[in-house]
């Protein structure tokens, strides 16, 4: 074991205070300095924070942007989500296996560059994207990947990439990103000017009490999707037991499809971080805490100068904006690779510097959550609606959207449409006048609320956008009417079987089972019966699973079943004699027919 | 009225499902009375006569003539029934599914501790099945209609479930008699 490595290590847990609930942070930075958490590593990391060797490897399998073997000093991730997918990212892969002359999940012989590929990186608006360690290029062609790795065997150096900056902050030195915002409609709530400082002043004139109120009166949902009624969460957090509180603000914003956030702390940070201080101040917090995913580290230095900024502001630290005894801070924790952590209780886990395992719950994060605190989750978007309420009184906010759905919603609109990009707009909108706002009004089909949503056909067109009629998180993926739906199902059903945390079996199996059958119908091998078989299944996965993904995980299958149930119909065939159609006796005896130097009598009569 | 047909095989088993419904015993004399048994090893009748009522299917399938006598239990079968873990899961054959077949024959027939071959291949006589590339459950080769678990099933459970189906109605197993653990 070097020398240097036990000094390196040791410094890195000790600026973490030798915590062991920091395990995020120290494989982290062990795995920025050597790009891959050795064994060696493992065991001072788990001496230095004095745990077992077992919960820092188990950490470092569990995340995908960790590894416990060497990896290039530049990995190339290139996003194989079903949108990037249809706008060519296989041609873009195949470029790049070409260029570097690996396959996926290999390194150059040199051990310079690493192929790999990740879900939905948050960039489906300007597909194909790629991540090339921090930096993002989008909208990636065959012929620049070429360019990418040519160039990047000359320097090494993925910034140099970014030739031309983005819209907006992503010009900004700190952040110097070729992602474009592609703000397309511009709603009367979120994006609107903001007036720093002032949402914190006027909650800090009210009472917790009456804040809470506040955002009752608004009618307040959460943006991730489920749509749970914020007030009354942070009405919970505040009425339990405990002395020590959190917010947690959700920007793990993984669900494919999903791009809102992104722009949102791009462009409106203040009001992010405002919303956190706003909750912090409503259920007796001193702590907040932003998880933002790993795919948006690009965005970290210009949220950190954000929030120092605040705190010379006086909006953030101690005695805030004069108010005696309120102090508040917020500190971010990068995620590293795991759809499960945008569920609140593997957040949770991801926080705390275990696997990011969902929870049991009851208790519910409101009385049992971040280090077994009373903590509130909310989702970054929700969060800039506190603040908007805050700005213009409960009352204004009410009068934006439908009956029970109150204010805007950001959509994030990607697939065969004109103009891809995020739309503000009134919950209650209908489907129909999104489409033709977003030149996608030919669409065949529309996946509502990302891969665990709902695919949805023109019959569905004059539904409503909002929590009791088709509630989403935000994601619409578009789909002509040249695209194949049973395909777009499966790219579903194999993101799920690889995010699946494997805790419980419903999930861990049942998924598997899905895509197996799915491909059994795709291959023209089904029967009516396996239609069936896929809907009985996924209603089971869905009942017993643990967790938000195994809930929801069979819904592309379930959806499109019943949608969309001719594209199933005409791929499936009564089987007369009762066999198995997917059995090839033929393929089952090749190899023996092989060995022995002998044809079978059975299979070729 | 003919009586009802029964036929059973054990294709990748150990016969061990059929001593269990040997044990049965006295009321195999009351399962006589109400039924014909047709092809079986239990009466050594090797083709089917006619159609039969209820095939019991004990293993998984290893080679081809498993599948053809799988798919011979099918056409003639109204009702089939996988009997135990192998037709169920593969079971112990199975264990070979992580092995490449080649593998599998050097070490079965050549390089195993204990293998007297002093031609030192495999046996090849063209008489002997082919061997399928790993070992399948049953119901991955035809329909099955239902399983019964164990290993072997319990003999009273084989009973209530061939009364159950002999008689139209809905078969009830005990708690005790599908626990394992």
């Amino acid at each position: 074991m070097s020398e240097a490595l036990v000094t390196a290590v040791k410094d890195i847990c000790q600026a973490h205070e030798c915590d062991r609930t920091r395990m995020m942070d120290v494989v982290q930075a062990v795995n920025d300095k050597y790009g891959y958490v050795s064994s060696e590593a493992m065991d001072l990391i788990a001496e230095q924070l004095s745990t077992h060797r077992v919960e820092v490897e188990s950490v470092v399998s569990f995340y995908a942007f960790l590894s416990s073997k060497p990896k290039g000093k530049v990995v190339i991730r290139l996003c194989n989500d079903v949108i990037d997918r249809l706008q060519g990212a296989d041609r873009v892969g195949q470029a790049f296996v070409e260029e570097l002359g690996i396959n996926f999940g290999e390194t150059t012989p040199d051990g310079q560059l690493t192929l790999e590929t990740t879900p939905c990186i948050g960039q489906s608006d300007q597909a194909p994207a790629v991540a090339i360690n921090d930096v993002i290029i989008p909208n990636v062609s065959s012929d620049k990947a070429r360019e990418i790795v040519r160039e990047l065997r000359q320097h090494m150096d993925p910034a140099r990439l970014v030739k031309q900056h983005g819209d907006g902050n992503n010009a900004h030195p700190l952040v110097g990103s070729m992602v474009h915002n592609n703000i397309r409609k511009r709603g009367d709530l979120l994006f609107t000017p903001i007036n720093r400082g002032e949402a914190v002043r006027k909650a800090l004139a009210m009472s917790p009490v009456e804040v809470i109120r506040a955002v009752k009166t608004a009618r307040l949902r959460g943006r991730g999707g489920a749509g749970f009624p914020a007030g009354m969460k942070w009405e919970f957090t505040r009425g339990a037991p405990g002395d020590r509180k959190f917010v947690l603000c959700n920007a793990d914003e993984g669900e494919p499809g999903t791009f809102k956030d992104r722009v949102l702390l791009t462009e409106l940070p203040d009001r992010v971080f405002a919303g956190i201080t706003i909750a912090g101040y409503a259920i007796g917090a001193e702590e907040g805490i932003v998880y933002l995913r790993s795919e948006y580290r690009y965005l970290i230095a210009f949220l950190e100068s954000v929030l120092e900024q605040r705190r010379k502001d006086g909006l953030l630290g101690r005695n805030i904006l004069g108010k005696e005894g309120f102090n508040f801070d917020i500190r971010i924790q990068m995620g590293a690779g795991a759809y499960i952590c945008g569920e609140e209780t593997a957040l949770i886990s991801s926080c705390e510097g275990l696997r990011g395992d969902p929870k049991n719950r009851p208790p519910f994060p409101a009385q049992k959550g971040y280090l077994d605190c009373p903590s509130v989750v909310n989702n970054v978007e929700t969060l800039c609606c506190v603040t908007k309420i805050l700005e213009l009184g409960p009352a204004s906010f009410n009068e934006f959207g439908s009956d029970r759905s109150s204010g805007t919603k950001l959509l994030s609109i990607s697939g065969d449409c004109k103009q891809p990009g995020v739309y503000e707009m009134p919950l209650g909108v209908t489907l129909r006048e999104v489409l033709e706002q977003c030149g996608g009004a030919d669409a065949a089909a529309v996946q509502v609320g990302g891969a665990s949503g709902q695919m949805v056909g023109p019959k569905d067109y004059d539904r409503k956008i909002c929590f009791d009629d088709l509630a989403t998180g935000g994601a619409l993926m578009v789909f002509g009417p040249d695209r194949n739906i049973l395909k777009v199902a499966h790219a579903f059903m194999e993101f799920f079987v690889e995010e699946s945390c494997g805790y419980c079996t419903p999930c861990r199996v049942g998924n598997r089972l899905l895509m197996d059958r799915l491909e059994k119908i795709m291959a023209g091998l089904a029967e009516p019966a396996d239609l069936d078989y896929l809907k009985e299944l996924g209603q089971t996965v869905k009942t017993c699973s643990r967790c938000g993904l195994g809930q929801t995980s069979p819904n592309p299958i379930l959806t499109t079943l019943e949608n969309f149930r001719p594209v199933y119909e005409a791929m499936v065939k009564e089987e007369t004699q009762g066999f198995q159609a997917t059995f090839d006796l033929a393929q089952a005896v090749a190899e023996a027919e092989k060995i022995a130097g002998r044809t079978s009598v059975h299979a070729h009569a | 009225m003919a009586k009802p047909k029964i036929a059973t095989t054990s294709l990748a088993g150990c016969f061990g499902c059929h001593m269990s419904l040997l044990d049965i015993d006295e009321r195999i004399l009351a399962l006589a009375e109400i039924v014909d048994f047709d092809k079986s090893p239990l009466d050594d009748i090797k083709t089917f006569t006619g159609r039969c009522a209820v095939g019991l299917i004990e293993g998984g399938c290893a080679h081809e003539e498993n599948v053809e006598v799988l798919r011979d239990f099918r056409k003639h079968c109204d009702v089939l029934i996988s009997v135990g873990d192998c037709a169920i899961s593969g079971g112990i054959p199975a264990m070979r599914n992580m092995v490449p077949l080649q593998e599998c024959l050097q070490e079965a027939y050549v390089d195993g501790p204990s293998v007297h071959n002093p031609a030192g291949v495999p046996p090849n006589d063209p008489d002997i099945p082919l061997m399928l590339d790993k070992v399948y459950p049953a119901h991955e080769v035809v329909k099955i209609d239902y399983h019964l678990p164990g290993c072997p099933p319990p003999a009273d459970m084989l009973w209530e479930a061939l009364v159950a189906l002999l008689n139209n109605k809905p078969l009830d197993l005990p708690y005790e008699l599908v626990k394992y653990d």
